[in-house]
């Protein structure tokens, strides 16, 4: 057993947590964040990818479209690096509804959201691809946000001020001593060994999976609703903005450009456990119908990727049935001292990436209200390493390096211009780290072959490098194609169709991929 | 985003790059990747880094491509790889333009400013010092092909001959001569003229301009869009429903499909010359086909090597000239297999490309060293001028082969001569 002490234990490596960790280790407390996966690996690295401008909540949610802007525009400068500046467009389009256009530009100008009309005609010299059928255009400062890079940022902060970033800990119970929470006590899953951490305040920012933790301190009752969510890629990007539909905000009605693919989003469907996301086929149908509303021509389009994620939703007696929509979006935040009797224990529900920041701060403003101890937030204004610079990341970018580089460097990743250098680095820096870690991480295998042929390259060079086995590299390959494989099925038609047969001969095929030796031990990652 | 990057074609173009599977075909058949590093590749400049494109060029190296079109070619799963790479190219060069590019694309007026002083013209591009100089000033590679200039155009030719007495049965085509065609390589068009008028057809050569071909693989799709949209109106004057025939290889490739599927040129005009036109071996073997064409055909006991252009394998016909020429007996071809000569139009002129356009039309030229033909026979104008340069071979349009066979040759020469002997 390993035991540790800190000020603050964080659980959850979602947005949310990494960014209360940045914050409080920010105000000098000495801070530990656990994650029983990898960072981001749950609802925050599983959404359509857009920055919200607060366009979209003008009309039914005034303060939070005014939040949203505020905190793009704080991300923009501290987190420059996790976001790219696509701009985006409101369109009202044949059939939808004009009076809610009407009601958005008065909101929008009610607020000081800022915004301008176009010409239809101009959206489409810019977005040539957008439904022609469009009536009305809003340019807004929406843009595009990678969650990955959004929480590896706050934890490279959180770092560099001191705290303990711990992934692939389980929290197994947290111990209350006299009414106050007072140890959290976790297990390895990589290597089964338990670490026990002392502490004098728990912040639990798990998400979907919040009631779970509360309820190990012996706080029952938190009833979280996770939502889940379906949304495509497609194989490039069918727009350089982010598309949404001038309209009550609804299903699909959101196409983002996120990186190299665009993106559609999304379904909201009550799920009964945020381990067990499907994705049926009918609301993949449902996401291809939402698109070609957007963009004629969605379907012949290459779908390359499905996902589902799991908003965490406090379960208000307002809403009933199975429409999670109606749920308040803004955050909710338990005080277990007024609501179970313990003390020294928040839980925290909700809220949007956007305003990650925004939420770390409350959080930890109350944490240092109940300790007696305030001490000001400076999130705001300091950029996360990696973001120095200020300048926003462009899909450009990497065609741009490997132009500079492209003689020298290997490339493993052809889709995604990942080189053997970035992954090596990468790797270094996370032995323990699995292929699907540094895929969050690097993109490899996130493009149009969905690791067809960069996954074998990067377990060899994993096994070259002497950081694994060639049993474990095998073991590496085999998990990371059958996660991919999880987004792969429920989409599977036209060219995606055809790369997946043309990767199943080459890894079944050709190298046998299932019958390769399995590591003794059972790798884990 | 730009405007460039906004056009029809490059908006097809960009779909198609979801059929790519990796496959790396395109890259095993590319001419340029496999003699040079400075070109990343045509699976790697196409549909991987369309997908990285918005606004702004960055990955120069996609000037590389030669735009020789084996990639669209050989790709099994229909991506427009040679499309995206020249619609990249003109996005990366709308802000930079060179003086070189834009002077080499102006086809016609290098006629006309050659022909009148043919001579001096071609006695001045064979003066080493100012090849230098005209290499460290504009770019143009010293040692690069550079075309012959004649005394007569072919408008001149055809306008002054006599009117041909001769019955014209099958009724009037339209003859499209190209700039090459009716300046430099006049001869190939005369003999085109020749054979159709010996099949018994009327030809109409219309006043024309240029298809635009050069201005588009350099970059200049604006120019190279009116350009092709005025030659059509000419073709067309010359009458509707008439079939068009031409004897430059790549201008023919440039109306059926580059225009549309390079520029996004989508024009009534176009599609319907773009229907119409013919390259004059495909037109020949259509003839054939239909049981029309004269196959008395004078025994030729020759060897040539046959090299098909890639800009005319890019039109998918097949090979013309073979089916057509395999017609004369006697006649042994050579088919060279390789894909491209280096020159792809007016790549091997450039300064920093003519050592990769010389290697990749390497294999090609030891191909027809060893085999010593006595002609060699190339569909395209510019390829002719490279594989004459590096073998120092008469090189021809097939053309040449079947007006020869048809003894038009030996009528021209007595013609000229009446006292040659008959039969050469």
């Amino acid at each position: 057993m390993t035991r540790m002490s800190a000020d603050l234990v964080v659980i959850g490596g979602g947005v949310t947590g990494a960014g209360v960790a940045r914050d409080a280790a920010m105000r000098g407390f000495r801070t530990i964040l656990v994650e029983r996966a990898d960072i981001a690996q749950g609802t925050s690295g599983r959404f359509h990818g857009l920055l919200h401008s607060g366009a979209r909540y003008v009309v039914a949610d005034p303060r939070s479209a005014m939040e949203c802007a505020e905190e793009s525009a704080i991300l923009r400068r501290i987190q420059a690096e996790a976001i790219e500046d696509t701009g985006g467009y409101f369109v009202q389009f044949a059939g939808d509804d004009p009076d809610y256009a009407d009601r958005w530009v008065e909101s929008a100008r009610a607020i000081g959201l800022p915004f301008e009309e176009i010409d239809v005609a101009e959206l489409l010299r810019r977005e040539p691809r957008v439904n022609p059928s469009a009536q009305r255009a809003m340019h807004v400062a929406d843009g595009s946000v990678d969650g990955w890079r959004l929480a590896w940022g706050a934890v490279d902060s959180a770092k560099a001020y001191g705290a303990k970033v711990l992934s692939y800990l389980e929290v197994c119970g947290i111990e209350v001593t006299d009414g106050q929470a007072s140890a959290v006590r976790c297990r390895d899953r990589r290597t089964d060994a338990e670490v026990v951490i002392d502490t004098g305040f728990v912040i639990n920012a798990a998400g979907p999976w919040a009631g779970r933790i509360a309820a190990l301190a012996g706080c029952g009752e938190v009833e979280v609703v996770p939502g889940r969510g379906v949304m495509l890629a497609v194989g490039h990007r069918l727009v350089h903005s982010t598309v949404n539909r001038l309209a009550v905000p609804g299903d699909g009605d959101l196409i983002v450009p996120a990186h190299t693919v665009s993106i559609i989003g999304t379904t909201d469907v009550r799920a009964d456990d945020p381990d067990q996301l499907w994705i049926p086929r009918v609301e993949v149908q449902q996401m291809l119908d939402a698109g070609e509303r957007l963009v004629p021509g969605f379907r012949q389009a290459r779908i390359v990727h499905a996902w589902a994620g799991a908003r965490p939703l406090v379960k208000d007696a307002r809403a009933s049935g199975t429409d999670t929509r109606h749920l308040s979006r803004g955050m909710v935040i338990l005080d277990h001292a007024s609501r179970d009797g313990v003390r020294g224990l928040l839980t925290v529900i909700g809220g949007k990436l956007t305003t990650y920041r925004l939420m770390a701060k409350g959080l930890v403003d109350l944490m240092c209200e109940q300790l007696g101890d305030p001490r000001p937030c400076t999130t705001d204004t300091e950029p996360v390493p990696g973001s120095e610079s200020g300048h926003t990341h462009q899909v450009s970018q990497r065609l741009r390096d490997r132009e500079n580089d492209r003689l020298t460097e290997q490339l493993l990743c052809e889709c995604e211009l990942v080189t053997r250098r970035m992954f090596t680095d990468a790797l270094h820096e996370n032995p323990d780290a699995s292929l699907d870690d540094l895929r969050r991480q690097l993109r490899l295998g996130m493009g149009s072959c969905q690791g067809g042929f960069c996954s074998t390259r990067a377990a060899a060079v994993a096994c070259a490098e002497g950081e694994r086995s060639a049993a474990e590299a095998s073991d590496a390959l085999r998990l990371f194609l059958s996660n991919r494989w999880l987004g792969l099925w429920p989409i599977l038609q036209g060219d995606q169709l055809r790369q997946a047969v043309l990767d199943n001969w080459i890894i079944s095929g050709t190298l046998d991929a299932e019958h390769l030796p399995v590591a003794s031990s059972g790798s884990r990652r | 985003m730009d405007d460039l990057l906004g056009l029809v074609g490059h908006a097809e173009a960009r779909a198609s790059l979801d059929h790519c599977l990796k496959c790396t075909i395109c890259e095993t058949q590319c001419p340029v990747a496999a003699v040079t590093p400075l070109f990343p590749g045509p699976k790697y400049v196409g549909p991987q880094a369309e997908r990285f494109r918005a606004d702004g060029s960055v990955d120069h190296s996609v000037d590389y491509c030669s735009g020789c079109g084996t990639c669209t070619l050989s790709c099994p799963q229909g991506v427009k790889i040679a499309e995206l790479n020249s619609q990249a190219r003109a996005a990366m060069k709308a802000d930079h333009m060179t003086v070189r590019d834009r002077i080499i694309t102006q086809t016609i007026a290098m006629g006309k400013l050659m022909t009148p002083v043919a001579p001096l013209a071609n006695a001045a591009l064979r003066v080493r010092p100012l090849r230098v100089a005209v290499e460290a000033t504009l770019g143009i590679h010293r040692d690069a092909p550079m075309p012959k200039a004649t005394s007569q155009t072919f408008m001149a030719w055809f306008r002054k001959r006599p009117v041909p007495s001769a019955p014209a049965p099958r009724g009037p085509v339209v003859f499209f001569h190209g700039c090459a065609g009716g300046y430099f390589e006049v001869e190939t068009s005369k003999m085109t003229v020749e054979v159709l008028e010996h099949l018994g057809y009327r030809v109409v050569v219309p006043e024309q301009g240029c298809c635009g071909l050069a201005q588009q693989s350099n970059g200049l799709f604006e120019q190279a869009t009116a350009a092709v949209l005025a030659l059509c109106d000419r073709l067309r004057s010359a009458g509707s429903d008439l079939p068009i025939i031409s004897s430059s290889g790549s201008c023919t490739g440039m109306l059926k499909h580059e225009a549309r599927e390079i520029m996004g040129v989508s024009s009534e005009a176009l599609r319907d010359v773009g229907l119409r036109i013919r390259d004059t071996m495909e037109f020949l073997r259509e003839l054939h086909e239909a049981n029309a064409l004269d196959t008395s055909f004078r025994r030729q006991d020759t060897t040539v090597v046959y090299h098909a252009p890639c800009q005319l394998k890019g039109q998918a016909m097949g090979l013309p000239a073979i089916d057509v020429l395999s017609l004369i007996p006697g006649v042994t071809i050579v088919e060279s297999e390789v894909a491209c000569c280096g020159m792809a139009g007016t790549y091997g002129l450039k300064k920093e490309k003519h050592a990769v356009a010389q290697a990749v039309g390497e294999p090609l030229f030891t191909l027809i060293r060893d085999a010593a033909p006595e002609l060699v026979l190339c569909d395209t104008e510019t390829c002719r001028w490279q594989i004459r340069e590096a073998t120092g071979l008469p090189v021809e349009h097939p053309i040449s082969l079947v007006h020869r066979a048809y003894g038009l040759s030996a009528t021209r020469a007595r013609r000229a001569d009446p006292g040659a002997p008959s039969g050469a």
